[in-house]
């Protein structure tokens, strides 16, 4: 809902005029990527990390698949998304492995059997408020001191950066590094993918 | 090895726009400067987008606002080093009571917050009041006993007993005595609620047959008392702690109508919900909320129940 204006395409660059009909079908991509590929992410997370062992890789992995699902997206909207996103993803292990040359036929078998378990209609999109507060205040009191502080005075009380340097009696510079860290602390606690033990 | 392509480092680098968005001075330059870094690649426009739209959801941690401590303590006047010496030099019982009229120290003192106001006021004797929205409590020593009248509103006692020293909570026309106690007292259109999570207490009407209307609580018990009324139901200590929500800024709904969920949000708000259609009123919902959550209500009326949701002035009208 908030990703409405600020999201408008830098108008003239090259790769606009390659989109047809470049900001109208950017921006349904953009929505269409937060309404309905972004809930999607813990479950997501969940299947590469069943079906991937390197685990530094996975965070590269929901990567590429988000930027493939949304390049598709800008040609055209995919109808499901759902199965779109794990197919995109089950591909994208498969050629993995080929690239390995591993290829073995037992894995990419599995990984059929787990984009059919996986592929019904999530649970996840009917969890909507329950207990969401509950863990945003879990993760918050899990970020370090420091950065907890300056997430609470920016956040929360609503100060700007400097004001929270000046709270803090620390440099912008620091506070700036705080409140990077914190947000993609919380932000990956909302889509409930990662986290560290 | 792969420096600026990997997700680690374009997420970091989106987190940094976004931050700078939130935090410091948002120039047009860096408004141009972030659409050509997005512009960039496609990795760049998705990383950007997952940590925008994930850190707007992060908005019910504003909910999270703990409830400001009251800074001056109220002490009730002389309070008990005093009081002792009465029962030592009982004579004196009179020039004492002249001397605690003339006292320095606040007598009486009033407490209020205003509506989507948490307060917790720390007394001396170490007993906590914590107020709710839209609260008013006066505190006054009279005859020994500590009276704290909840003028209009809701709070929470944690009472550190004192046999000398009774605390008394006056409401409504009723009083609720502690004896060793946490409670809560809430007045409202349908009457007083009391209910009592630790300890014991004894409820009473302040005028007519009081032996009538006079009940000893124990943990989860519920007193509502009207004018003429009383009854007393019991909870269980979940659905009371539910109830207490709001202390943590929360509400906690279980099979709750759409209309009062929006009538509990309305007390914390002066941006009113109103729930314009009959049907819609009666859908139930499950969930916890932020005492301050009216547009994530509203928006989750909306994707969830379908609903319509038109905001006007303080007034949000969700129909169907």
């Amino acid at each position: 809902m908030t990703n409405g204006g600020g999201m408008a395409e830098a108008p003239g660059t090259d790769r606009d005029a390659n989109r047809k009909g470049a900001s109208l079908s950017a921006s349904a991509a953009e929505e269409w990527f937060v309404r309905e590929v972004l809930p999607l992410e813990a479950a997501l997370m969940q299947f590469l990390q069943h079906n991937w062992r390197n685990k530094s890789d996975i965070a590269d992995l929901r990567q590429e698949v988000y930027v493939s699902v949304f390049d598709a997206a800008l040609k055209e909207i995919p109808a499901h998304a759902r199965a779109f996103v794990f197919q995109t993803a089950r591909n994208l292990l498969i050629n993995r492995l080929r690239r390995l040359q591993i290829v073995p036929i037992e894995a990419v078998a599995d990984v059929d059997a787990l984009v059919a378990a996986m592929d019904q209609p999530g649970a996840e999109r009917t969890v909507i408020a329950r207990d969401d507060l509950r863990r945003l205040q879990a993760a918050l009191d899990r970020l370090p001191p420091r950065c907890r502080e300056a997430i609470i005075l920016g956040r929360i009380e609503g100060l700007s950066g400097r004001a929270i340097a000046a709270r803090m009696g620390i440099s912008e510079q620091a506070v700036s590094v705080h409140l990077i860290n914190g947000m993609r602390a919380l932000v990956n606690e909302v889509y409930g993918g990662e986290r560290k033990p | 090895m792969r420096p600026q392509h990997d997700a680690d480092s374009i997420e970091a680098q989106a987190a940094e726009w976004l931050a700078r968005e939130h935090f410091w001075n948002w120039s047009e330059a860096e408004k141009s400067a972030l659409e050509s870094w997005l512009a960039e690649t496609s990795a760049h426009r998705v990383a950007y987008l997952r940590l925008k739209s994930g850190y707007a959801r992060t908005d019910r941690l504003a909910a999270l606002q703990p409830a400001k401590s009251e800074g001056s303590r109220f002490a009730w006047p002389l309070l008990l080093r005093v009081a002792a010496s009465f029962v030592v030099i009982g004579v004196l019982g009179v020039a004492g009571a002249f001397y605690l009229a003339h006292a320095s120290r606040p007598q009486e003192a009033a407490y209020s917050t205003p509506v989507g106001g948490h307060e917790i006021i720390r007394l001396a004797d170490g007993s906590e009041i914590e107020l709710n929205t839209s609260t008013t409590v006066q505190l006054r020593m009279e005859a020994g006993k500590r009276i704290a009248k909840l003028a209009r509103g809701e709070a929470f006692f944690k009472i550190t007993h004192d046999d000398d020293h009774p605390f008394v909570v006056e409401a409504a026309g009723h009083r609720v005595m502690d004896l060793g106690t946490e409670f809560s007292v809430r007045d409202d259109r349908n009457g007083l609620e009391v209910a009592l999570v630790q300890g014991k207490a004894r409820i009473e009407s302040a005028n007519g047959a009081a032996d009538q209307r006079s009940a000893v609580l124990a943990p989860g018990d519920v007193a509502v008392a009207t004018a003429d009324t009383m009854s007393i139901r019991k909870e269980t200590a979940s659905d009371i702690a539910n109830a207490l929500g709001w202390r943590r800024g929360l509400l906690v709904f279980h099979n709750t109508t759409l209309a009062e969920a929006a009538a509990a949000l309305n007390r914390y708000n002066s941006n009113k919900l109103v729930v314009a259609d009959a049907q819609a009123a009666k859908l139930t919902i499950n969930g916890t909320f932020g005492t301050h959550d009216v547009e994530f209500f509203a928006r989750m009326a909306e994707t969830v129940f379908g609903l319509h949701v038109t905001a006007k002035g303080t007034t949000t009208t969700i129909s169907k």
